[in-house]
């Protein structure tokens, strides 16, 4: 399990690597929460396109960090599901307290 | 699915969450004689990983238990995986299984059950307070057509 932590213009993102579970949650937890309690970023990215496995305990991750953006007014993107994973994320209907992108997508848009 | 089982196997381990990721590894590993595409390896994998994290942290919330796993292999590509735990078990398994009740605190989704249900094709819960719960799931892997069929 990795993460790369980044923050460039109020926004902090980061980038998982391998595998998401119960286990390994709670590392990533407790590094995404303390770089954005220090930083109070007003977007944060989680980028999944490196994470080939992960069970509904990424569900409670990007909830987790859904409630403590907000209480700064942060705004939660989730990036590059694969689409098993984007199989587990609709059980939660997640759509309507973040943002769900691909990069390509993305990339189109801030082209816009 | 009364047939007898053509391959089966027993694991237990205690129940560390380090064990999770071995858990689904190993049934993985065995599942693969059937020959499941990567999706369905993906599915089963998930599941299995669900119901070994509520073992660990509910069924054994504040201790460590013992985790027993069976897995049986049947002709036409059948599996089944019965997963145990001794822990406290659950008051009302219909309650517990709705998508997103959760006892877990911020953290749990809540999904666990709704997981196992959309990833395999039957699941059997019984659980007995403070004797603890065993999850059944059952998935059939689809038939694939060997170069010969394919002609
Ligand atoms: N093995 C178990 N032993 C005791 N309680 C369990 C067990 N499995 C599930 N439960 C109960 O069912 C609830 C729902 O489980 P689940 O759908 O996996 O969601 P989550 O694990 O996110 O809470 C749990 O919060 C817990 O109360
Ligand atoms: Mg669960």
């Amino acid at each position: 399990m990795a993460i790369q932590l980044s923050l460039r213009s109020g926004t902090l993102t980061a980038a998982l690597e391998g595998e998401i579970d119960h286990h390994t949650a709670r590392e990533l937890r407790e590094e995404i929460d303390s770089a954005a309690s220090r930083t109070k970023p007003k977007k944060l990215v989680l980028d999944f396109s490196k994470i080939h496995f992960m069970d509904s305990s990424g569900v409670g991750l990007i909830l987790g960090r859904y409630r403590l953006i907000s209480q700064w007014g942060g705004k939660l993107y989730v990036a590059n599901l694969s689409p098993n994973l984007e199989r587990i994320v609709s059980l939660a209907g997640l759509k309507e307290i973040c943002t769900i992108y691909r990069r390509d997508e993305n990339e189109q848009e801030s082209n816009q | 699915m009364n047939k007898k089982a053509i391959n089966e196997m027993e694991i237990s381990f205690p129940s560390y969450s380090s064990n999770e990721a071995f858990a689904r590894a190993a049934i993985a590993s065995f599942a693969a004689q059937l020959d499941p595409t990567l999706e369905e390896i993906c599915d089963l994998k998930t599941a299995v990983s669900e119901a070994v994290t509520n073992c660990i942290i509910h069924g054994y919330k504040d201790s460590i238990g013992i985790i027993y796993i069976v897995v049986k292999l049947y002709e036409n590509r059948q599996i089944s995986v019965k997963i145990r735990d001794k822990g406290c078990g659950i008051a009302d398994v219909q309650q517990a299984m709705e998508p997103l009740f959760t006892t877990g605190g911020e953290e749990r989704a809540g999904l666990g059950f709704a997981v196992m249900q959309s990833f395999t094709d039957k699941l059997t819960v019984t659980s007995k307070v403070g004797k603890g719960t065993t999850v059944t799931m059952r998935k059939y892997f689809s038939r694939r057509l060997t170069s010969n069929e394919q002609g």
